[in-house]
Protein backbone atom coordinates (compact mmCIF):
# COMPACT_ATOMS: atom_id res chain seq x y z
CA UNK A 1 0.00 0.00 0.00
CA UNK A 2 3.07 2.51 0.99
CA UNK A 3 4.74 1.56 -2.54
CA UNK A 4 5.26 5.51 -3.44
CA UNK A 5 6.90 6.18 0.06
CA UNK A 6 9.01 2.75 0.28
CA UNK A 7 10.64 3.18 -2.90
CA UNK A 8 11.32 7.33 -2.14
CA UNK A 9 12.61 5.72 1.41
CA UNK A 10 14.78 3.28 -0.21
CA UNK A 11 16.95 5.82 -2.18
CA UNK A 12 16.23 4.56 -5.51
CA UNK A 13 15.33 6.99 -8.86
CA UNK A 14 11.45 6.89 -8.60
CA UNK A 15 9.19 7.37 -10.97
CA UNK A 16 5.61 8.61 -11.02
CA UNK A 17 2.97 8.83 -13.43
CA UNK A 18 0.01 10.76 -14.10
CA UNK A 19 -4.00 10.03 -14.17
CA UNK A 20 -6.15 12.98 -15.23
CA UNK A 21 -9.81 11.58 -14.80
CA UNK A 22 -12.36 12.27 -16.70
CA UNK A 23 -15.53 14.61 -17.46
CA UNK A 24 -18.52 12.20 -17.44
CA UNK A 25 -18.67 8.06 -16.48
CA UNK A 26 -17.05 6.72 -19.20
CA UNK A 27 -14.20 5.86 -17.23
CA UNK A 28 -12.37 2.89 -19.74
CA UNK A 29 -10.01 4.75 -21.43
CA UNK A 30 -8.52 5.82 -17.47
CA UNK A 31 -8.60 2.45 -16.40
CA UNK A 32 -6.81 1.46 -19.04
CA UNK A 33 -4.25 4.05 -18.77
CA UNK A 34 -4.21 2.89 -14.91
CA UNK A 35 -4.18 -0.44 -15.77
CA UNK A 36 -1.15 -0.29 -18.58
CA UNK A 37 0.94 2.15 -15.65
CA UNK A 38 0.27 0.85 -12.31
CA UNK A 39 2.69 -1.92 -12.54
CA UNK A 40 5.41 -0.06 -14.07
CA UNK A 41 5.79 2.90 -11.94
CA UNK A 42 5.79 3.53 -8.40
CA UNK A 43 3.01 5.98 -7.91
CA UNK A 44 -0.01 7.59 -9.99
CA UNK A 45 -0.72 11.27 -9.30
CA UNK A 46 -4.56 11.79 -9.68
CA UNK A 47 -5.20 14.98 -10.28
CA UNK A 48 -7.75 17.37 -9.00
CA UNK A 49 -10.19 19.25 -10.95
CA UNK A 50 -6.95 20.06 -12.89
CA UNK A 51 -6.87 23.63 -14.40
CA UNK A 52 -10.28 24.45 -12.49
CA UNK A 53 -11.91 21.94 -14.84
CA UNK A 54 -15.03 20.06 -12.66
CA UNK A 55 -14.05 16.24 -13.10
CA UNK A 56 -14.34 13.17 -11.85
CA UNK A 57 -12.79 13.19 -8.01
CA UNK A 58 -9.14 12.36 -7.32
CA UNK A 59 -9.81 10.62 -4.23
CA UNK A 60 -12.34 8.54 -6.18
CA UNK A 61 -10.08 7.43 -8.51
CA UNK A 62 -7.09 6.85 -6.56
CA UNK A 63 -9.28 4.66 -4.25
CA UNK A 64 -9.53 2.64 -7.71
CA UNK A 65 -5.51 2.67 -8.34
CA UNK A 66 -5.11 1.20 -4.85
CA UNK A 67 -7.69 -1.40 -4.92
CA UNK A 68 -6.01 -2.63 -8.12
CA UNK A 69 -2.92 -2.89 -6.63
CA UNK A 70 -1.04 0.10 -7.59
CA UNK A 71 -0.27 3.32 -5.50
CA UNK A 72 -1.83 6.50 -5.90
CA UNK A 73 -0.79 9.81 -5.24
CA UNK A 74 -4.11 11.56 -4.55
CA UNK A 75 -3.55 15.44 -5.51
CA UNK A 76 -6.05 18.18 -3.43
CA UNK A 77 -6.50 21.31 -3.92
CA UNK A 78 -7.40 24.40 -1.65
CA UNK A 79 -9.27 25.91 -4.34
CA UNK A 80 -12.98 23.88 -3.69
CA UNK A 81 -13.01 23.19 -0.25
CA UNK A 82 -12.69 24.97 3.24
CA UNK A 83 -11.01 23.24 5.98
CA UNK A 84 -13.97 21.68 7.27
CA UNK A 85 -14.00 19.67 3.78
CA UNK A 86 -9.96 19.46 3.57
CA UNK A 87 -10.01 17.45 6.80
CA UNK A 88 -12.63 15.42 6.62
CA UNK A 89 -11.45 14.31 2.79
CA UNK A 90 -8.19 13.55 4.20
CA UNK A 91 -9.80 11.07 6.99
CA UNK A 92 -12.27 9.70 4.10
CA UNK A 93 -9.22 9.41 1.81
CA UNK A 94 -7.32 7.46 4.52
CA UNK A 95 -10.10 4.96 5.02
CA UNK A 96 -9.79 4.13 1.61
CA UNK A 97 -6.43 3.30 2.24
CA UNK A 98 -4.51 6.08 0.37
CA UNK A 99 -1.84 7.27 1.93
CA UNK A 100 0.53 10.13 -0.15
CA UNK A 101 -1.29 13.27 -0.73
CA UNK A 102 -0.16 16.07 -2.74
CA UNK A 103 -1.08 19.63 -1.13
CA UNK A 104 -1.79 22.23 -3.60
CA UNK A 105 -3.07 25.55 -3.91
CA UNK A 106 -4.94 25.04 -6.98
CA UNK A 107 -5.26 26.95 -10.33
CA UNK A 108 -7.67 29.98 -9.80
CA UNK A 109 -11.53 29.23 -10.90
CA UNK A 110 -11.08 31.83 -13.50
CA UNK A 111 -8.69 29.52 -15.71
CA UNK A 112 -11.18 26.80 -15.37
CA UNK A 113 -14.54 25.92 -16.88
CA UNK A 114 -16.85 27.40 -14.12
CA UNK A 115 -15.83 30.66 -14.12
CA UNK A 116 -18.37 32.18 -11.93
CA UNK A 117 -17.90 29.92 -9.19
CA UNK A 118 -16.76 31.06 -5.65
CA UNK A 119 -13.08 29.73 -5.14
CA UNK A 120 -12.34 29.18 -1.45
CA UNK A 121 -8.72 28.92 -0.28
CA UNK A 122 -9.32 28.89 3.02
CA UNK A 123 -5.89 26.62 3.33
CA UNK A 124 -3.35 27.04 1.05
CA UNK A 125 -0.84 24.84 0.03
CA UNK A 126 1.57 25.74 2.55
CA UNK A 127 -1.14 25.55 5.85
CA UNK A 128 -2.41 22.31 3.99
CA UNK A 129 0.80 20.35 4.85
CA UNK A 130 1.09 21.79 8.08
CA UNK A 131 -2.34 20.06 8.42
CA UNK A 132 -2.02 16.86 6.99
CA UNK A 133 1.24 16.59 9.61
CA UNK A 134 -0.90 17.43 12.20
CA UNK A 135 -3.12 14.93 11.22
CA UNK A 136 -0.69 12.14 11.40
CA UNK A 137 -0.07 13.47 15.00
CA UNK A 138 -3.17 12.60 15.61
CA UNK A 139 -4.93 16.33 15.57
CA UNK A 140 -7.33 18.17 13.44
CA UNK A 141 -6.62 21.72 12.56
CA UNK A 142 -8.36 22.79 15.43
CA UNK A 143 -6.58 20.98 17.99
CA UNK A 144 -9.01 18.69 18.63
CA UNK A 145 -7.44 15.06 19.04
CA UNK A 146 -8.25 12.33 16.30
CA UNK A 147 -9.77 8.93 17.33
CA UNK A 148 -6.66 7.31 15.11
CA UNK A 149 -4.29 9.63 13.38
CA UNK A 150 -3.53 9.75 9.76
CA UNK A 151 -0.18 7.89 8.05
CA UNK A 152 -0.20 9.99 4.87
CA UNK A 153 3.18 10.53 3.58
CA UNK A 154 2.95 14.37 2.73
CA UNK A 155 3.76 15.93 -0.70
CA UNK A 156 4.01 19.38 -2.44
CA UNK A 157 5.15 20.98 -5.52
CA UNK A 158 7.54 23.51 -6.53
CA UNK A 159 8.28 25.92 -9.91
CA UNK A 160 11.89 26.06 -10.91
CA UNK A 161 11.16 28.38 -13.75
CA UNK A 162 9.37 30.78 -11.94
CA UNK A 163 10.20 34.35 -12.50
CA UNK A 164 11.03 35.65 -9.81
CA UNK A 165 13.15 32.27 -8.26
CA UNK A 166 13.86 34.27 -5.12
CA UNK A 167 10.36 34.15 -3.40
CA UNK A 168 9.56 30.86 -4.95
CA UNK A 169 12.70 29.63 -3.05
CA UNK A 170 11.57 30.91 0.00
CA UNK A 171 8.37 29.38 -0.27
CA UNK A 172 9.52 26.05 -1.44
CA UNK A 173 11.78 26.22 2.36
CA UNK A 174 8.48 27.12 4.20
CA UNK A 175 6.68 23.89 2.85
CA UNK A 176 9.59 21.96 4.11
CA UNK A 177 9.55 23.69 7.20
CA UNK A 178 5.82 22.73 7.35
CA UNK A 179 6.65 19.15 6.56
CA UNK A 180 6.33 18.61 3.12
CA UNK A 181 8.24 15.14 2.47
CA UNK A 182 8.21 14.48 -1.40
CA UNK A 183 8.46 17.47 -3.72
CA UNK A 184 7.63 17.18 -7.75
CA UNK A 185 7.75 20.54 -9.75
CA UNK A 186 6.52 21.77 -12.50
CA UNK A 187 7.04 21.22 -16.06
CA UNK A 188 11.10 21.45 -16.58
CA UNK A 189 12.90 21.40 -19.80
CA UNK A 190 16.13 23.40 -19.19
CA UNK A 191 18.25 21.17 -17.40
CA UNK A 192 20.94 22.91 -16.57
CA UNK A 193 18.59 25.05 -14.51
CA UNK A 194 16.97 22.71 -13.04
CA UNK A 195 20.51 20.85 -11.72
CA UNK A 196 21.01 24.46 -10.67
CA UNK A 197 17.71 24.64 -8.70
CA UNK A 198 18.35 20.50 -7.39
CA UNK A 199 22.12 21.59 -6.08
CA UNK A 200 20.10 24.86 -4.27
CA UNK A 201 17.71 22.09 -2.85
CA UNK A 202 19.98 19.74 -2.00
CA UNK A 203 21.26 22.77 0.13
CA UNK A 204 18.35 23.24 2.07
CA UNK A 205 17.11 19.77 2.52
CA UNK A 206 20.57 18.88 4.07
CA UNK A 207 20.03 16.65 7.04
CA UNK A 208 16.13 15.99 6.15
CA UNK A 209 14.50 13.61 4.92
CA UNK A 210 13.23 15.76 1.47
CA UNK A 211 12.96 13.90 -1.83
CA UNK A 212 12.66 16.24 -4.84
CA UNK A 213 10.89 14.71 -8.40
CA UNK A 214 11.85 16.48 -11.51
CA UNK A 215 8.18 17.15 -13.87
CA UNK A 216 8.56 15.90 -17.00
CA UNK A 217 5.21 17.11 -19.38
CA UNK A 218 6.14 15.42 -22.62
CA UNK A 219 6.33 17.32 -25.89
CA UNK A 220 3.87 16.45 -28.24
CA UNK A 221 4.57 19.40 -30.82
CA UNK A 222 6.52 22.83 -31.81
CA UNK A 223 3.24 24.78 -31.33
CA UNK A 224 2.68 23.22 -27.71
CA UNK A 225 5.85 24.19 -26.67
CA UNK A 226 5.52 27.13 -27.90
CA UNK A 227 2.18 27.50 -26.46
CA UNK A 228 3.51 26.73 -22.78
CA UNK A 229 6.38 29.42 -23.24
CA UNK A 230 3.45 32.12 -23.89
CA UNK A 231 0.54 30.99 -21.76
CA UNK A 232 1.98 29.01 -19.11
CA UNK A 233 3.35 30.75 -16.12
CA UNK A 234 6.77 29.00 -14.70
CA UNK A 235 7.11 26.59 -17.75
CA UNK A 236 10.02 27.49 -19.76
CA UNK A 237 10.90 25.09 -23.25
CA UNK A 238 14.89 26.28 -24.29
CA UNK A 239 15.31 27.56 -28.03
CA UNK A 240 17.47 24.28 -28.71
CA UNK A 241 14.76 22.16 -27.75
CA UNK A 242 11.81 23.86 -29.96
CA UNK A 243 14.72 23.49 -32.74
CA UNK A 244 15.28 19.88 -31.78
CA UNK A 245 11.37 19.79 -31.99
CA UNK A 246 11.02 21.13 -35.28
CA UNK A 247 13.70 19.49 -36.88
CA UNK A 248 11.74 16.43 -37.65
CA UNK A 249 7.95 16.39 -39.66
CA UNK A 250 5.39 17.14 -37.60
CA UNK A 251 4.28 13.28 -37.37
CA UNK A 252 7.16 12.59 -35.47
CA UNK A 253 7.26 15.41 -33.31
CA UNK A 254 5.38 12.86 -30.32
CA UNK A 255 8.27 10.59 -31.03
CA UNK A 256 10.47 13.15 -30.54
CA UNK A 257 9.23 15.20 -27.47
CA UNK A 258 9.14 11.09 -26.02
CA UNK A 259 13.01 10.84 -26.74
CA UNK A 260 13.44 14.06 -25.40
CA UNK A 261 11.58 13.06 -22.31
CA UNK A 262 13.61 9.94 -22.05
CA UNK A 263 16.49 11.93 -22.22
CA UNK A 264 15.75 13.88 -19.41
CA UNK A 265 14.92 11.53 -17.11
CA UNK A 266 18.15 9.23 -17.79
CA UNK A 267 20.03 13.21 -17.28
CA UNK A 268 18.61 13.31 -13.70
CA UNK A 269 19.11 9.69 -13.09
CA UNK A 270 22.77 9.73 -14.11
CA UNK A 271 24.06 12.38 -13.08
CA UNK A 272 21.99 12.11 -9.51
CA UNK A 273 20.40 15.67 -10.01
CA UNK A 274 17.38 14.62 -8.07
CA UNK A 275 15.54 11.36 -5.81
CA UNK A 276 13.05 10.58 -9.51
CA UNK A 277 10.85 11.83 -11.61
CA UNK A 278 7.19 12.66 -12.16
CA UNK A 279 6.05 12.09 -15.74
CA UNK A 280 3.04 13.89 -16.97
CA UNK A 281 1.85 12.95 -21.05
CA UNK A 282 -1.22 14.58 -19.97
CA UNK A 283 -3.98 12.14 -21.48
CA UNK A 284 -1.56 10.49 -23.41
CA UNK A 285 -0.07 7.81 -20.58
CA UNK A 286 -0.27 5.02 -23.06
CA UNK A 287 3.22 6.62 -24.20
CA UNK A 288 5.04 6.15 -21.21
CA UNK A 289 5.85 2.74 -21.02
CA UNK A 290 7.74 3.11 -24.16
CA UNK A 291 9.12 6.71 -23.09
CA UNK A 292 10.52 4.38 -20.00
CA UNK A 293 11.93 2.05 -22.16
CA UNK A 294 13.93 4.75 -24.30
CA UNK A 295 15.16 5.23 -21.20
CA UNK A 296 16.28 1.93 -20.71
CA UNK A 297 13.92 1.61 -17.60
CA UNK A 298 11.88 -1.35 -18.79
CA UNK B 1 -30.59 73.05 8.59
CA UNK B 2 -29.61 69.52 8.78
CA UNK B 3 -26.59 69.78 10.56
CA UNK B 4 -24.54 68.82 7.44
CA UNK B 5 -21.63 70.53 6.58
CA UNK B 6 -22.33 71.86 3.03
CA UNK B 7 -20.66 70.48 0.52
CA UNK B 8 -19.80 70.78 -3.28
CA UNK B 9 -20.71 67.86 -5.21
CA UNK B 10 -19.00 66.50 -8.33
CA UNK B 11 -16.26 69.10 -7.63
CA UNK B 12 -13.37 66.92 -5.86
CA UNK B 13 -10.82 66.34 -8.44
CA UNK B 14 -10.64 62.71 -7.43
CA UNK B 15 -7.10 62.03 -6.63
CA UNK B 16 -7.44 62.78 -2.82
CA UNK B 17 -5.92 60.36 -0.55
CA UNK B 18 -9.80 58.56 -0.09
CA UNK B 19 -10.71 54.92 0.07
CA UNK B 20 -14.33 54.97 -1.59
CA UNK B 21 -17.01 52.02 -1.61
CA UNK B 22 -16.60 51.81 -5.73
CA UNK B 23 -19.48 51.75 -7.72
CA UNK B 24 -20.88 51.38 -10.88
CA UNK B 25 -24.39 52.44 -12.49
CA UNK B 26 -25.86 49.04 -14.23
CA UNK B 27 -27.31 48.64 -17.46
CA UNK B 28 -29.79 51.13 -18.02
CA UNK B 29 -32.11 48.70 -19.36
CA UNK B 30 -31.56 46.36 -16.32
CA UNK B 31 -32.87 49.69 -14.42
CA UNK B 32 -35.83 50.22 -16.85
CA UNK B 33 -36.85 47.12 -16.34
CA UNK B 34 -36.77 46.64 -12.15
CA UNK B 35 -38.84 49.61 -12.81
CA UNK B 36 -41.19 48.33 -15.11
CA UNK B 37 -44.57 48.87 -12.64
CA UNK B 38 -43.67 51.85 -11.45
CA UNK B 39 -44.67 55.50 -12.78
CA UNK B 40 -43.16 57.92 -11.16
CA UNK B 41 -39.25 57.53 -9.44
CA UNK B 42 -37.51 59.22 -6.48
CA UNK B 43 -33.55 58.77 -7.83
CA UNK B 44 -31.38 58.95 -4.67
CA UNK B 45 -27.82 59.89 -5.34
CA UNK B 46 -24.88 59.96 -2.49
CA UNK B 47 -22.32 62.65 -2.25
CA UNK B 48 -19.81 61.16 -1.15
CA UNK B 49 -18.73 57.63 -2.79
CA UNK B 50 -21.10 57.45 -5.50
CA UNK B 51 -20.55 61.07 -6.73
CA UNK B 52 -16.32 60.54 -6.75
CA UNK B 53 -16.87 57.42 -9.12
CA UNK B 54 -19.45 59.48 -11.33
CA UNK B 55 -21.97 56.66 -10.32
CA UNK B 56 -24.39 58.79 -8.57
CA UNK B 57 -23.74 62.55 -7.83
CA UNK B 58 -25.43 65.19 -9.34
CA UNK B 59 -24.85 64.96 -12.48
CA UNK B 60 -25.38 61.71 -12.81
CA UNK B 61 -28.75 61.88 -10.99
CA UNK B 62 -29.50 64.70 -13.75
CA UNK B 63 -28.96 62.42 -16.97
CA UNK B 64 -30.81 59.17 -15.24
CA UNK B 65 -33.56 61.91 -14.77
CA UNK B 66 -33.48 62.25 -18.33
CA UNK B 67 -33.42 59.09 -19.67
CA UNK B 68 -35.99 57.77 -17.44
CA UNK B 69 -38.08 60.60 -18.68
CA UNK B 70 -37.72 59.69 -22.18
CA UNK B 71 -38.44 56.48 -21.26
CA UNK B 72 -42.03 57.32 -20.05
CA UNK B 73 -41.50 57.84 -16.60
CA UNK B 74 -43.43 60.88 -14.93
CA UNK B 75 -42.97 62.80 -11.60
CA UNK B 76 -39.04 61.91 -11.56
CA UNK B 77 -37.61 63.39 -8.30
CA UNK B 78 -33.79 63.61 -7.51
CA UNK B 79 -31.99 64.13 -4.33
CA UNK B 80 -28.10 63.70 -3.76
CA UNK B 81 -27.78 62.67 0.20
CA UNK B 82 -24.84 63.99 1.76
CA UNK B 83 -23.79 60.15 2.19
CA UNK B 84 -26.55 57.61 1.29
CA UNK B 85 -25.43 55.23 3.72
CA UNK B 86 -26.57 57.51 6.87
CA UNK B 87 -29.76 56.13 7.96
CA UNK B 88 -31.05 59.23 9.95
CA UNK B 89 -29.67 61.71 7.05
CA UNK B 90 -32.35 59.43 4.39
CA UNK B 91 -34.96 59.56 6.40
CA UNK B 92 -34.75 63.45 7.39
CA UNK B 93 -34.57 63.75 3.27
CA UNK B 94 -37.42 61.97 2.93
CA UNK B 95 -39.24 63.66 5.86
CA UNK B 96 -37.75 67.11 3.92
CA UNK B 97 -39.20 66.12 0.59
CA UNK B 98 -42.38 64.74 1.84
CA UNK B 99 -44.38 65.13 -1.29
CA UNK B 100 -41.93 64.05 -3.29
CA UNK B 101 -40.88 60.75 -1.12
CA UNK B 102 -44.90 60.14 -0.58
CA UNK B 103 -45.91 60.67 -4.45
CA UNK B 104 -43.22 58.11 -5.78
CA UNK B 105 -44.01 54.95 -6.51
CA UNK B 106 -40.33 53.34 -6.57
CA UNK B 107 -37.14 54.97 -5.47
CA UNK B 108 -33.69 54.48 -7.75
CA UNK B 109 -30.32 54.86 -5.81
CA UNK B 110 -27.75 55.57 -7.34
CA UNK B 111 -25.03 54.26 -4.70
CA UNK B 112 -23.85 51.78 -2.96
CA UNK B 113 -25.19 48.72 -1.81
CA UNK B 114 -25.26 50.42 1.68
CA UNK B 115 -26.86 53.00 0.38
CA UNK B 116 -29.58 51.53 -1.15
CA UNK B 117 -30.53 49.32 2.02
CA UNK B 118 -30.51 53.20 3.67
CA UNK B 119 -33.06 53.99 1.72
CA UNK B 120 -35.23 50.84 2.25
CA UNK B 121 -34.91 52.01 5.90
CA UNK B 122 -36.67 55.68 4.89
CA UNK B 123 -39.29 54.18 3.39
CA UNK B 124 -41.58 51.01 2.73
CA UNK B 125 -41.85 51.50 -1.11
CA UNK B 126 -40.27 49.79 -3.91
CA UNK B 127 -36.40 49.82 -3.74
CA UNK B 128 -34.23 49.67 -7.17
CA UNK B 129 -30.83 49.36 -6.91
CA UNK B 130 -29.35 51.00 -9.57
CA UNK B 131 -25.49 50.30 -9.64
CA UNK B 132 -23.08 47.45 -8.59
CA UNK B 133 -20.89 47.52 -5.79
CA UNK B 134 -17.77 46.21 -6.55
CA UNK B 135 -14.70 46.70 -3.63
CA UNK B 136 -13.66 49.25 -1.23
CA UNK B 137 -11.01 50.85 -3.59
CA UNK B 138 -8.28 53.55 -3.67
CA UNK B 139 -8.00 56.10 -5.34
CA UNK B 140 -5.30 56.18 -7.77
CA UNK B 141 -6.08 59.21 -10.24
CA UNK B 142 -9.19 61.00 -11.67
CA UNK B 143 -11.68 57.66 -11.97
CA UNK B 144 -9.00 55.19 -11.45
CA UNK B 145 -9.49 52.87 -7.99
CA UNK B 146 -7.52 49.71 -6.89
CA UNK B 147 -8.87 47.71 -4.45
CA UNK B 148 -6.07 47.26 -1.81
CA UNK B 149 -8.47 46.42 1.29
CA UNK B 150 -11.33 43.37 1.49
CA UNK B 151 -12.57 44.54 5.23
CA UNK B 152 -11.50 40.81 6.72
CA UNK B 153 -11.97 42.08 9.97
CA UNK B 154 -8.52 41.40 11.71
CA UNK B 155 -5.48 43.22 9.56
CA UNK B 156 -2.64 41.30 9.39
CA UNK B 157 -0.65 43.13 6.80
CA UNK B 158 2.57 44.18 9.11
CA UNK B 159 3.77 40.70 8.37
CA UNK B 160 3.53 41.56 4.81
CA UNK B 161 5.37 44.89 4.20
CA UNK B 162 1.67 46.53 4.82
CA UNK B 163 1.00 45.00 1.56
CA UNK B 164 -2.30 42.72 1.81
CA UNK B 165 -1.80 39.81 0.20
CA UNK B 166 -5.65 38.54 1.58
CA UNK B 167 -6.74 41.00 -0.95
CA UNK B 168 -4.42 41.88 -3.83
CA UNK B 169 -3.48 38.33 -4.45
CA UNK B 170 -6.49 36.88 -6.85
CA UNK B 171 -6.33 33.64 -3.89
CA UNK B 172 -5.82 35.70 -0.90
CA UNK B 173 -2.76 33.38 0.31
CA UNK B 174 -0.81 33.85 3.03
CA UNK B 175 2.58 32.43 2.70
CA UNK B 176 4.16 33.06 -0.59
CA UNK B 177 3.62 33.35 -4.79
CA UNK B 178 2.04 30.25 -5.64
CA UNK B 179 2.88 29.00 -9.35
CA UNK B 180 0.54 31.02 -11.76
CA UNK B 181 3.28 34.26 -10.74
CA UNK B 182 4.01 35.51 -14.63
CA UNK B 183 6.82 38.06 -14.45
CA UNK B 184 5.59 40.17 -11.47
CA UNK B 185 2.21 39.75 -12.70
CA UNK B 186 -0.49 37.84 -11.66
CA UNK B 187 -1.78 34.87 -13.92
CA UNK B 188 -5.64 35.48 -13.07
CA UNK B 189 -5.25 38.97 -15.13
CA UNK B 190 -2.16 40.30 -16.69
CA UNK B 191 -2.43 44.12 -15.86
CA UNK B 192 -2.64 43.33 -12.30
CA UNK B 193 0.41 43.05 -9.76
CA UNK B 194 1.55 39.68 -8.26
CA UNK B 195 1.06 40.48 -4.91
CA UNK B 196 3.59 38.32 -3.39
CA UNK B 197 6.46 39.62 -5.78
CA UNK B 198 5.73 43.16 -4.19
CA UNK B 199 5.58 41.97 -1.25
CA UNK B 200 8.60 39.94 -1.54
CA UNK B 201 10.56 43.35 -2.36
CA UNK B 202 9.38 45.33 0.04
CA UNK B 203 10.35 43.00 2.86
CA UNK B 204 13.40 42.73 1.02
CA UNK B 205 14.15 46.39 1.05
CA UNK B 206 13.21 46.46 5.30
CA UNK B 207 15.56 43.91 5.21
CA UNK B 208 13.21 41.62 6.61
CA UNK B 209 13.17 38.29 4.47
CA UNK B 210 14.00 36.48 7.85
CA UNK B 211 9.67 37.33 8.55
CA UNK B 212 8.89 36.61 4.84
CA UNK B 213 9.88 32.67 6.27
CA UNK B 214 7.50 32.80 9.30
CA UNK B 215 4.39 30.25 8.05
CA UNK B 216 1.36 31.95 8.35
CA UNK B 217 -1.71 29.93 9.80
CA UNK B 218 -5.50 30.39 7.72
CA UNK B 219 -7.21 33.37 8.11
CA UNK B 220 -9.53 33.46 11.62
CA UNK B 221 -12.37 33.98 9.05
CA UNK B 222 -14.51 34.35 12.59
CA UNK B 223 -12.63 37.83 13.21
CA UNK B 224 -15.69 39.36 12.69
CA UNK B 225 -19.41 37.63 12.79
CA UNK B 226 -20.80 38.70 9.94
CA UNK B 227 -23.09 40.64 9.23
CA UNK B 228 -20.93 43.26 10.82
CA UNK B 229 -21.92 45.71 13.79
CA UNK B 230 -20.49 47.98 16.26
CA UNK B 231 -21.73 49.98 18.81
CA UNK B 232 -19.02 52.23 19.44
CA UNK B 233 -20.70 53.90 22.42
CA UNK B 234 -20.13 51.26 24.03
CA UNK B 235 -16.67 49.61 23.11
CA UNK B 236 -13.74 50.67 25.70
CA UNK B 237 -11.27 50.80 23.11
CA UNK B 238 -12.87 53.16 20.71
CA UNK B 239 -13.74 55.48 23.59
CA UNK B 240 -9.78 55.18 24.51
CA UNK B 241 -11.15 53.74 27.95
CA UNK B 242 -9.00 50.81 29.90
Amino acid sequence: MAKYREACESGKFVISGEIGPPKGTEVNGMLHHIELLKDLVDGLNVTDNQSAVMRLGSMAVSHEIVTRGGDAIFQMTCRDRNRLALENDLLSAHFLGIRNVLCLTGDHVSVGDHKDAKEVYDFESVQLIQCVKRMNEGYDWAGNELGGATDFYIGAVVTPESDPIEPQKLKYEKKIAAGAQFFQTQAVYDMENFQRFAEYSRGVTEGKDVKLMAGLVVLTSVGMAKYMNKFVPGVFVPDDLLEEMASVPKEDALKKGMEICARHIRFCMDNKVCDGVHVMAIGKEEIVPDILKMADLL
Amino acid sequence: MDGWPARQVGAGSGTEDVELIISKQKPFEEILESLSANESVYIVGCGECATMTQTGGETELAAMKTRLEEAGKKDVATDVAHSACHELDMKRIFRQNKEAAEGADAFLVLACGAGTQAVREGTTKHVVPGANSLFVGNVKRQMVFEEKCSLCGECVIEAYGAICPVTRCAKGILNGPCGGTNNGKCEVDSEKDCAWVLIYKQMKAEERLDEFMVIHGPKRWNAVERPGRLDGREADEVKGAA
